[in-house]
């Protein structure tokens, strides 16, 4: 199958954030970055549906400046074939501009299935899948559990709700955006990593489309006051149960 | 006279919480402007106009169609862009509930603007919409500044409580935008979970388990801490859903549901990072883990440092006994 995937560069979250001096962004100072975790498991995803069926060629596409470039080697170094980056100087708020940027890049690109994560770690916006499908005109199941797509024509997937789940189908091509549960990503072999020095890595000017979301302001939430531990077995229930009662008024 | 645009979630037929949220934001942000609601579902659908009504709904836009029977996102983000384009919407409300993000997008796309998602809060700013968003797994907070006309946005649920404000709630039926049988994405099957139980979302009170519970049935004495306070629903680490004992969709963390309830108790729950940013915004927490170092109690207001095996049964029974007294 013919598959393109979408990855975003995201800080690593196991970390204490600082805010920039711009008051609008992270300090980026220290941080590590990786491929968000959700864009691990549709690179992971479009592999399997490829192993399966023999064949294919899967392309990585991320957005944002020359740094990108790191991220789209690893899902080189993972299996996927070729990579794009479309050159921005940096990755708008703004999901809506980013899916321009895309959708006119696959426009083109005759592809079978579309994947993305189902949002980025780090802006947890979870609107670039969709808005692309739509700008394409494609069907598009978001936030999927489970994926079949073996009989080539049509996608069958579960997406999980609050207390429920259901079995969604459409048919292909199609933009897929994929949850917990899908694939767990392999790590790159070393023969893996070798390899991804030669796949092609294409670096395109990103054709951004307007923006009309911004952030004005990040900053830290406060810190929860240290909390108490009140004993060490069951004779300290009575006590957290006052507390409930007169103190937290939860119960 | 702007409108102001939400819509009202409903699965199979009942009105989600969500929905009585998303038309509350709608009221707070409209002060004395119209609030336009849109429900759709299959016959039937429109009894629940009257509790949109009662939550601030001027107007509640009905579309009744079999193909709403189970959700449809290509019909529904249709008619909710042509609602806002015939509303003249200066903003759409929506909840970032899971069919809520799935349509979201798609209405923004048809409208070609942007989106600010998962809001904790919303309100006008001028003549531009403001709302604040927790990003980078909760742990920074951003606030998000929409210049489009119509401002498209989700509320995280929880976030706006549903609130009694009557309007006229007047229904007018509103007519599909194609035919909704003919959608490509189809939802062939909806299986609910256990009705009678309540959502991790909803609920005021909510009792995890990790993988200090050692095997999937000692959730039993989780479940009947749960069912002792009436009002609180079972959640999961990942851990736990990752080895099959819970559902994934119980899963609380970065990549499961990320929740804020009145009193969130962790039972033999580590506190890994993934999870604490699915519920370090929850208003009281209570850890009991046997661990004393464990970083939950970082975070936890209350804390046991004992065996849950025999912690959990006596505040079960103490929860049962304050309860009965109230």
């Amino acid at each position: 199958m013919k598959i393109a995937v979408a990855i975003k560069r995201v800080p690593d979250m196991d970390t204490r954030f600082k805010i920039a001096p711009s008051g609008t962004a992270v300090d980026e100072t220290g941080l590590k970055f990786d491929m968000s975790d959700f864009d691990g498991y549709a690179a992971e995803a479009a592999l399997q549906i490829n192993e399966k069926q023999g064949g294919g060629e899967i392309t990585a596409i991320s957005l944002g400046p020359d740094v990108v470039q790191e991220t789209l080697r690893k899902a080189l170094s993972m299996g996927l074939d070729k990579a794009v980056q479309l050159k921005a100087d940096a990755v708008p708020f703004d999901g809506y501009a980013i899916a321009e940027a895309l959708a006119a890049e696959l426009k083109g690109g005759s592809y079978d299935l579309i994947l993305f994560g189902r949002m980025a770690i780090d802006s947890s916006n979870q609107s670039v899948g969709p808005m692309v499908a739509e700008l394409l005109g494609l069907p598009c199941i978001s936030a999927v559990s489970q994926l079949d797509v073996s009989d080539g024509k049509t996608v069958k997937a579960r997406r999980e709700l609050e207390g429920a789940y259901e079995e969604v189908t459409c048919p292909l091509p199609a933009v897929v955006t994929i949850d917990e549960g899908v694939a767990r990503p392999r790590y790159p072999s070393l023969k893996g990593i070798m390899a991804a020095k030669k796949k092609p890595l294409e670096v395109k000017p990103a054709q951004l489309g307007p923006v009309t979301a911004t952030v004005a302001k990040m900053e830290l939430p406060p810190e929860r006051a240290a909390g108490r531990i009140l004993g060490e077995n069951a004779d300290a229930v009575p006590e957290l149960v006052r507390l409930l009662q007169t103190e937290a008024k939860v119960l | 006279m702007p409108t102001i645009l939400a819509f009202a979630e409903a699965r199979a037929g009942q009105l989600r919480k969500v929905a009585l949220e998303a038309v509350t934001a709608a009221r707070q942000l409209a002060g004395g402007d119209q609030v336009h609601a849109v429900l759709v579902g299959e016959g039937g659908i429109g009894a629940h106009a009257a509790a949109l009504g009662q939550h601030g709904a001027d107007v509640v836009h009905v579309c009744e169609h079999a193909g709403f029977a189970r959700h449809n996102p290509e019909a529904l983000a249709a008619l909710l862009a042509a609602a806002a384009n015939a509303t003249g919407a200066r903003v759409v409300v929506l909840p970032a509930s899971a069919h809520g993000k799935d349509v979201a997008p798609r209405v923004a796309a048809k409208l070609k603007v942007g989106l600010a998602a998962d809001l904790t809060s919303v309100a006008f700013e001028g003549d531009a919409i403001v709302g604040r968003h927790p990003v980078n797994t909760g742990k920074v907070l951003a606030t998000v500044t929409l210049t489009a006309k119509p401002a498209v946005v989700t509320m995280r649920p929880g976030a706006v409580p549903p609130a009694a404000q009557p309007k006229a709630g007047t229904v007018q039926a509103l007519a599909p935008v194609g035919d909704p049988s003919a959608s490509r994405v189809v939802t062939t099957t909806l299986v609910q979970g256990n009705t009678a139980k309540l959502d991790l979302g909803e609920a005021p009170v909510i009792v995890t388990g990790g993988r200090g519970l050692k095997a999937a049935e000692h959730f039993a004495i989780v479940e009947a801490l749960a069912e002792a306070f009436g009002n609180a629903a079972v959640g999961a680490t990942r851990a736990v859903t990752d080895d099959g004992w819970r559902p994934h969709s119980d899963q609380i963390g970065q990549t499961g549901r990320l929740v804020s309830p009145d009193l969130y108790i962790a039972v033999g729950v580590s506190g890994a990072i993934q999870h604490l940013a699915g519920m370090r915004n929850s208003k009281t927490i209570v850890a009991i883990n046997k661990d004393k170092e464990a970083p939950i109690f970082k975070i936890a207001d209350y804390g046991i440092a004992g065996d849950a095996f025999e912690v959990v049964p006596k505040l079960t029974e103490a929860v049962k006994a304050a309860r009965a007294q109230s």
